[in-house]
C-alpha cells in the first residue's frame, strides 16, 4: 500500500520580481514500511521537498496524497493537526527544550494532540517511549545533562509519541560523531523493521544513505536516481 | 487539562529564566504596589479630610423664617416670625436624616466685665445641642450649660477665645460674672478656638447662652445685627441687675381690659426664634434632610399645597461642593498615577515578551512542527504574559499593603484597607498582561515554522 504519493509537485519561490523554481515536477510513491534516504547536493531542492512532504509548506502545483488524503491544499491549522497526528520530526540540532526534562520534552506534542490525555497518562506514555529508545534511566535529565546521541534519541521518542506512520529525519546524524551516528541509524532500522514505521531521512552522507533500503537522489529540482543501493544489506562495511 | 497544561507550560518557560522573569515583573510589582498603597493612604486621608470639612459645618442646615413684604417692599430673609422652639424639637423628632437641632436667637449688645467692655460679633442663645451641631463639644475650660439651664432661663454663658482676650486679658473667665446689656451672667465655660469661618467671620468672638435667657432677658425681640444696646437702654428705665425682663418694651397702646381682650384677642402666636440650626447625619444625606425638614415645617405651619414656604432652609452648599470636589480630585489623581505606573509596567512586559519570542523562535518552530496551531502559540505566550502580570500583581498587593501599614505605623497617617483596590489591581494586572502580551504573542503565532526552525 502506498502511503505517500506525489504527482508532479512543483515549488516556486518568488524573489521579488523573479520566480525561482526549486522543485520542477516531482512524482514519487513511498510505500508503508520503507526506509528512504533523500540525498543530493545543497541547492538540489531536497530540503524543500522535505518541507512539502512534512506538511510544513505547500506546493505551488501538483498533488500530494498522504494516507489516502489529498493534502496539498489544506489550511495552516489543518496541516498543523495533520503533522501532530501523522508525522514525526527529527532534526539535525535535536531542538530539545532547554532546562526541561527528557520526559517533558517527549510529552510536549501531546499538549497539541486532539485526544485529551491526563497529566499522568501523558507522562506514562512519554516514559514508555523513552524506554523504547533506551533511555529508561534518563527520564528526568535535562538536555544539557545528556550526550548528543542521547539527545537525539529523546528527539526520536518525541517524534514517535503520537504514534505517527511516518517519521521525517533532517540530517539526523549531522551533529553526531560516527559512533553515536551508528547507534541512531540502528535505531531507525529497528523502528523500521519492528514497528513498520516509514522513515524518510534527508542526508548528504553516503554512509547514512547506505542504511536505507531506498535512496532517492535529487539534483536541481528533479529526481535524478531512485534505487535500492548496492550496499543496502551491508551498510556497515 | 488544556488550560492547566498551558499554564504549566507558561510557568515552566518562566522558570527557565527566573531572574529575567523577576526583573520583568518588577514594573508591575511597583505599579500595583504603588496603586494599592496610594489607594489605601488616599482613602484614609480622604476620610480624615471629610471629617475635617464636616467639622467646619458642612452638615449644618440653617432654617430661617421666611420673608415679609408690604406693598411690594420685601424685608429680606428672616423678617417674619414663623419659627418656634417646638419646630426645632419636631425636626429633631421627625426627621431621620437629622442628627441634632437647636433653636437659636441672636443678639448683638454690649458686654461688660470690670472696667472693660466689648461688643461681640454674636451672642447666641441656643440649647446645648448647638455645640454638637457645630462639632464644638470639646471645651477649653469649664463645662457647657444644660437643658435645665435652658428651661429655667439661667444666666450662664460660654465665651469664645476672643472674648477671653478682650474682656479678661487672658485670665481664666470661668466663674466670673459678666454683664450682657446690664444683665449679669456667670461664665461657666470657655470654647475652644475655631478661627474665622469661610466668610472671614471671627467664630471665636461669640458668647453662648441658653436661648430662653437671651430671648426673654436680653433682647425680648427678634434680633437685628446692629448694636441693640444703644437704642433700648432708655434713660428713664430703672437699672436693676436682677430685673427679670429688663428690656420689655413699654406698651404702645393703653392696657386692655379683660373684656377687650376677650372680644378682640391680640394675635400673639408663640415664642418665636430667629433660626433653627440642624445637623444632617452626614453630608450625603443633606438633600434628604432638607426635604424632611421642609415637610415637617409645612405640616406644622399648616401650609396648603399651593402656598409658598414661610421659611428658608440653607445648607453649606459651598462646603459640601468643596468636599465632593476634593474627594473626586483625590481619586482622579490617584487613578492617573496608577494608570501611568501600570502602563510603564506593561511596556516592560511587552519588551521582555518580544525578546522572549525572538529568543525562542526555534522553540516556536518546533512546537509548530509537532502540531501546534497559531492559536496554540498565541495562547501560550498570552498566558505567559498574564502569569507574569498576575504574579507581579500579587507581589504588588503584598508590597503595597505592607507599605501602607508601615506608613500607618511609622507616620501615623490614617489608612483604610480597600478591597476594591485589591480586586481592581488583580483585574488591571491581568488586563495589562493581555493587552501588552498580545502583540508579542500574535507575532509568535504568525511565524513560519520552516523559517523558525532554521533561525539561529
Amino acid at each position: 500500500m502506498e502511503l505517500i504519493t506525489l504527482r508532479s509537485i512543483e515549488k516556486t519561490y518568488q524573489m521579488g520580481d523573479i520566480a525561482v523554481p526549486v522543485l520542477k515536477g516531482i512524482s514519487l510513491a513511498i510505500r508503508q514500511g520503507e526506509l528512504v534516504a533523500l540525498t543530493g547536493s545543497s541547492g538540489s531542492g531536497k530540503s524543500t521537498l522535505m518541507n512539502i512532504l512534512g506538511c510544513l509548506d505547500r506546493p505551488t502545483a501538483g498533488e500530494y496524497w498522504l494516507d489516502g488524503q489529498e493534502i496539498s491544499q489544506l489550511s495552516t491549522d489543518e496541516r498543523a493537526l495533520l503533522r501532530n497526528r501523522k508525522l514525526g520530526f527529527v532534526f539535525q540540532s535535536f531542538n530539545l527544550l532547554a532546562r526541561t526534562s527528557a520526559i517533558e520534552n517527549v510529552a510536549m506534542p501531546l499538549t497539541y494532540a486532539a485526544e485529551d490525555l491526563s497529566e499522568r497518562e501523558a507522562r506514562e506514555r512519554a516514559a514508555e517511549m523513552l524506554i523504547r529508545v533506551g533511555l529508561a534511566d534518563r527520564l528526568d535529565h535535562h538536555p544539557s545533562q545528556l550526550s548528543g546521541g542521547q539527545q537525539q534519541r529523546v528527539a526520536i521518542a518525541r517524534a514517535l509519541i503520537n504514534r505517527p506512520p511516518v517519521l521525517f529525519a533532517d540530517e539526523p546524524t549531522g551533529n553526531l560523531d560516527s559512533k553515536t551516528s551508528e547507534e541512531v541509524l540502528q535505531m531507525f532500522e529497528r523502528l523500521n523493521t519492528e514497528d513498520k514505521i516509514t522513515i524518510i531521512m534527508v542526508t548528504h552522507d553516503p554512509k547514512v544513505a547506505g542504511h536505507a533500503n531506498r535512496v532517492i537522489r535529487m539534483d536541481d529540482g528533479i529526481i535524478l536516481d531512485d534505487a535500492v543501493p548496492t550496499s543496502a544489506t551491508g551498510g556497515k562495511a | 487539562m488544556r488550560v492547566y497544561a498551558t499554564a504549566r507550560t507558561a510557568f515552566r518557560a518562566l522558570r527557565r529564566n527566573p531572574m529575567r522573569a523577576m526583573l520583568t515583573t518588577l514594573g508591575i510589582v511597583i505599579g500595583v504596589g504603588a496603586v494599592i498603597a496610594m489607594m489605601e493612604i488616599g482613602a484614609g486621608s480622604s476620610t480624615a479630610l471629610k471629617k475635617t470639612i464636616a467639622s467646619m459645618g458642612a452638615n449644618v442646615l440653617v432654617i430661617r423664617p421666611g420673608t415679609a413684604s408690604s406693598g411690594g417692599v420685601s424685608f429680606g430673609a428672616g423678617s417674619t416670625t414663623t419659627l418656634t422652639p417646638e419646630d426645632s424639637q419636631a425636626i429633631l423628632r421627625e426627621c431621620p436624616a437629622i442628627s441634632n437641632a437647636t433653636p437659636m436667637v441672636r443678639a448683638r449688645v454690649q458686654v461688660v466685665y470690670g472696667n472693660r467692655n466689648w461688643v461681640p460679633n454674636a451672642i447666641y442663645g441656643a440649647t446645648p445641642a448647638y455645640l454638637d451641631v457645630q462639632d464644638w463639644t470639646i471645651l477649653a475650660q469649664g463645662e457647657p450649660f444644660s437643658d435645665r439651664d435652658v428651661l429655667n432661663g439661667n444666666r450662664v454663658c460660654l465665651v469664645g477665645q476672643t472674648i477671653v482676650r478682650e474682656l479678661f486679658e487672658g485670665e481664666s473667665p470661668v466663674g466670673k460674672e459678666i454683664r450682657i446689656k446690664n444683665i449679669a451672667f456667670r461664665v461657666i465655660g470657655v470654647l475652644t478656638p475655631k478661627g474665622a469661618n469661610m466668610m472671614g467671620f471671627d467664630q471665636d468672638d461669640v458668647i453662648l447662652a441658653p436661648w430662653t435667657t437671651i430671648k426673654y432677658r436680653v433682647t425680648g425681640a427678634s434680633a437685628s445685627t446692629s448694636n441693640q444696646s444703644a437704642s433700648s437702654t432708655s434713660s428713664d428705665s430703672v437699672n436693676t441687675l436682677s430685673n427679670l425682663y429688663p428690656t420689655a418694651q413699654r406698651s404702645l397702646y393703653p392696657e386692655r381690659s379683660a373684656v377687650q381682650q376677650a372680644n378682640t384677642p391680640m394675635p400673639i402666636r408663640f415664642a418665636n426664634i430667629d433660626q433653627i440650626m440642624a445637623a444632617a447625619i452626614n453630608s450625603g444625606e443633606i438633600p434628604m434632610a432638607i426635604e424632611q425638614v421642609a415637610a415637617v415645617l409645612r405640616e406644622r405651619h399648616r401650609l396648603r399645597a399651593g402656598e409658598p414656604d414661610d421659611f428658608n432652609i440653607r445648607d453649606m452648599a459651598e462646603l459640601t461642593r468643596t468636599l465632593s470636589t476634593t474627594t473626586k480630585l483625590m481619586t482622579n489623581l490617584l487613578l492617573a498615577v496608577a494608570m501611568i505606573s501600570l502602563v510603564v509596567g506593561g511596556v516592560g512586559i511587552m519588551n521582555i515578551m518580544l525578546v522572549s519570542v525572538t529568543e525562542r523562535t526555534r522553540e516556536i518552530g518546533l512546537r509548530m512542527a509537532v502540531g501546534a496551531r497559531g492559536k496554540d502559540i498565541l495562547r501560550q505566550f498570552l498566558v505567559e504574559a498574564v502569569v507574569l502580570c498576575l504574579t507581579g500583581g500579587a507581589m504588588g498587593i503584598v508590597l503595597g499593603h505592607g507599605g501602607s501599614l508601615l506608613v500607618q505605623l511609622l507616620l501615623k497617617w490614617p489608612v483604610e484597607t480597600s478591597l476594591t483596590a485589591i480586586a481592581a489591581a488583580v483585574l488591571v494586572s491581568a488586563g495589562v498582561g493581555i493587552i501588552f502580551g498580545f502583540y508579542p504573542a500574535w507575532k509568535a503565532s504568525r511565524l513560519d515554522p520552516i523559517e523558525a526552525l532554521r533561525y539561529e
